[in-house]
């Protein structure tokens, strides 16, 4: 039962806080008669003591988390969806799951990456729903035999390197393909291994290394084309 | 079954059929037989590092509207409100 009300949130904890000492108990060490002492009880104020009174259903600890991880949160869901209206939708439907299942959080990870997982969860059901299919996405954007491998050649002078627009590469990776983009963002911006996209996805690494490839291939198409004197007025 | 082409003597698309697993094994490409000789297939792999680079550099951080908080808090309200008393859970 929840135990305090409060319909707005308190104001934006430091956005900086790391989660490390989330982990319940882990950095105990034994007592000399070999039975672990009880973890001391963390402070109010810090984000364990938060999370732990969020758990027990105390709704202000609840908004401060919210406050504590909004940004991550909706930034994450932005950049899968690429659309600020179902960003929004998902952002949400993530926190409202995050208060139904917190009570199940153990601390058997970081309650950030934890957080991040049920995002994640979320989006990938959503896109599901919309019927995103990798396998059907990767296969409608095999290249023709005449486009084949070599339309990734470009000459010399038309080389990226050193000259990527920030707002270019925004909008490039906005327009991909959902399946392409949803790899891309995990692994080249969220920082998540082949191995950890696969299972996330279920599909198999080979496929979530090959999906990484097009969109970067994509990106490049993009960026090429983007005129280079946009976005350096 | 055919066999992988010599590194050496690999052809462009060869190579670009291989970066994808070369790649993702995170070893240095740039020590490549065929890179070192092929100034295409040098460029594409300058593009994609500096791609990924360019993405790791995005700030990824944005602000959620303010009216958020205010529709997940009903949502709260409404789900609590129309759930039974909830029943203590082991653990």
């Amino acid at each position: 039962m929840p135990q305090s009300r409060s319909s707005t949130p308190p104001p934006d904890s430091t956005p900086d806080i790391v989660t490390p000492g989330i982990v319940h108990g882990e950095e105990h060490a034994a007592s000399p008669e070999g039975t672990a002492p009880a973890p001391p009880p963390p402070a109010p104020d810090s984000e364990a003591g938060v999370l732990a009174r969020a758990q027990a259903g105390d709704h202000h600890a609840f908004a401060q988390l919210y406050s504590l991880h909004k940004r991550r949160i909706y930034s994450l869901c932005l950049r899968m969806v690429g659309n600020v209206a179902e960003a929004e939708d998902l952002a949400q439907e993530a926190f409202l799951q995050l208060h139904r299942k917190i009570a199940t959080f153990r601390g058997d990870s970081a309650f950030s990456t934890w957080l991040h997982r049920l995002a994640i969860n979320v989006v990938l059901m959503h896109l599901r729903r919309k019927g995103l299919s990798l396998i059907s996405l990767d296969e409608a954007m095999e290249p023709t035999p005449e486009e084949g491998p070599g339309r990734s050649f470009g000459a010399p002078d038309l080389t990226l390197a050193g000259s990527i627009d920030r707002l270019a590469l925004q909008r490039a990776i906005d327009d991909l393909p959902a399946g392409y983009r949803l790899i891309f963002v995990l692994h080249d911006i969220e920082g998540y291994e082949h191995n950890e996209i696969a299972a996330m996805l279920d599909c198999s690494i080979g496929n979530s290394k090959s999906q990484l490839h097009k969109a970067r291939l994509k990106l490049r198409d993009t960026l090429r084309t983007f005129p280079r004197q946009e976005g350096r007025r | 079954m055919t066999t992988p082409s010599d590194p050496k003597n690999m052809t462009c698309q060869e190579f670009q059929a291989l970066l994808p697993e070369l790649i993702g094994t995170g070893k240095d490409i740039n020590q490549h037989p065929h890179i070192q000789n092929c100034e295409l297939c040098r460029a594409l792999l300058a593009d994609l590092e500096a791609i990924a680079q360019a993405a790791r550099d995005l700030f990824p951080i944005e602000e959620p509207p303010e009216e958020l908080w205010s529709k997940l808090d009903s949502a709260i309200k409404q789900e609590e409100s129309s759930e039974p008393p909830a029943a203590e859970t082991a653990g």
